[in-house]
């Protein structure tokens, strides 16, 4: 199977791969997998005070479409809105990356991943 | 043959997650002897066909019974339960973050003092839980408990694709040694 260009781009340089101290407040953490590729992703998020993301990284142990959605994710919400990464759907992801699909659960697993940390973000809050 | 037997109907087994290998293994040698599509070669063609069609049918039987995990999904599906990837249920956080530490043991590994030394313990440790998750579907499987039984199916797809991983690395490992 193909990749697309922007997902062999966001594979080859992948954005924000990284780790930020979890047990920060300012910080979500999504910890999500896929069990039937065995893929793992790890996305974060850093939100100031007023729920804008100003910091976003991920780590991703899976294919080239597990990366890409995850690395293509942390850009799209720096700059986001709480809200509005709520919003984001594994559609668009699966749109910008032209993902094939057999990967669409890929761009599933990014979505649930931003929304796992968003959570994990406002349980801190509370 | 009738297709409508499950798998272990079709060997004459009972239906467990703990089979007996060598009644299996004898079961599968005498079906596939009576059903062998030879012998069906001077038939007419709608009975070849369905010869070759059990022939499948037997095959994919045999290798579903025959690893534990397929064996484990298979006795999840035939109670209605399906552990493939229309399932967006997650895992407790613990797991993932274990899996991760793992991945990320592995991802290292050619870095390390001693490769082979640290892939080694890498995969006991890896045989070890996944012994654990095999246990406790049985257990779990065994009292009826079916939701923790499909979260131990989850957890060992994990294992066996990080096993997998694993031993990719020691042969690429090798080749360069």
């Amino acid at each position: 199977m193909a990749y697309s260009d922007k997902v062999i781009d966001h594979y080859e340089n992948p954005r924000n791969v990284g780790k930020m101290e979890s047990d920060d407040p300012h910080v979500g953490t999504g910890m999500v997998g896929a069990p039937a590729c065995g893929d793992v992703m790890r996305l974060q998020i850093k939100v100031s005070d007023d729920g804008v993301i100003e910091d976003a990284k991920f780590k991703t142990y899976g294919c080239g479409s597990a990366i890409a959605s995850s690395s293509l994710v942390t850009e799209w919400v720096k700059g986001m809105t709480l809200d509005e990464a709520a919003e984001l759907k594994n559609a668009k992801i699966a749109e910008e990356l032209a993902l094939p699909p057999v990967k669409i659960h890929c761009s599933v697993l990014a979505e649930d991943a931003i929304k796992a940390a968003i959570e994990d973000y406002r349980g801190k809050q509370k | 043959m009738n297709l409508s037997q499950n798998y272990f109907e079709l060997f004459g087994l009972e239906a467990g997650f703990v089979l007996d290998r060598a009644l299996l293994d004898t079961a599968f040698r005498e079906l596939q002897k009576e059903y062998h599509p030879d012998r069906f070669a001077h038939k007419g063609d709608a009975e070849q066909r369905q010869a070759v069609q059990n022939s499948t049918h037997l095959n994919t039987a045999y290798e579903t019974l025959k690893s534990p995990l397929s064996r484990a999904q298979y006795l999840l599906s035939l109670q209605g339960v399906l552990t493939g990837e229309e399932s967006r249920k997650q895992l407790p956080m613990d797991f993932l973050m274990q899996q991760m530490e793992l991945r990320e043991t592995l991802a290292e590994a050619p870095e390390a003092a001693d490769p082979f030394a640290t892939l080694e313990a890498l995969e006991s440790q890896t045989v070890e839980l996944e012994k654990a998750c095999f246990d406790h579907f049985q257990v779990a499987y065994a009292g009826g408990d079916l939701e923790s039984a499909e979260e131990s199916v989850r957890k060992l797809q994990f294992l066996k694709k990080l096993l997998s991983e694993i031993e990719a690395m020691e042969d690429r490992l090798d080749e360069e040694f």
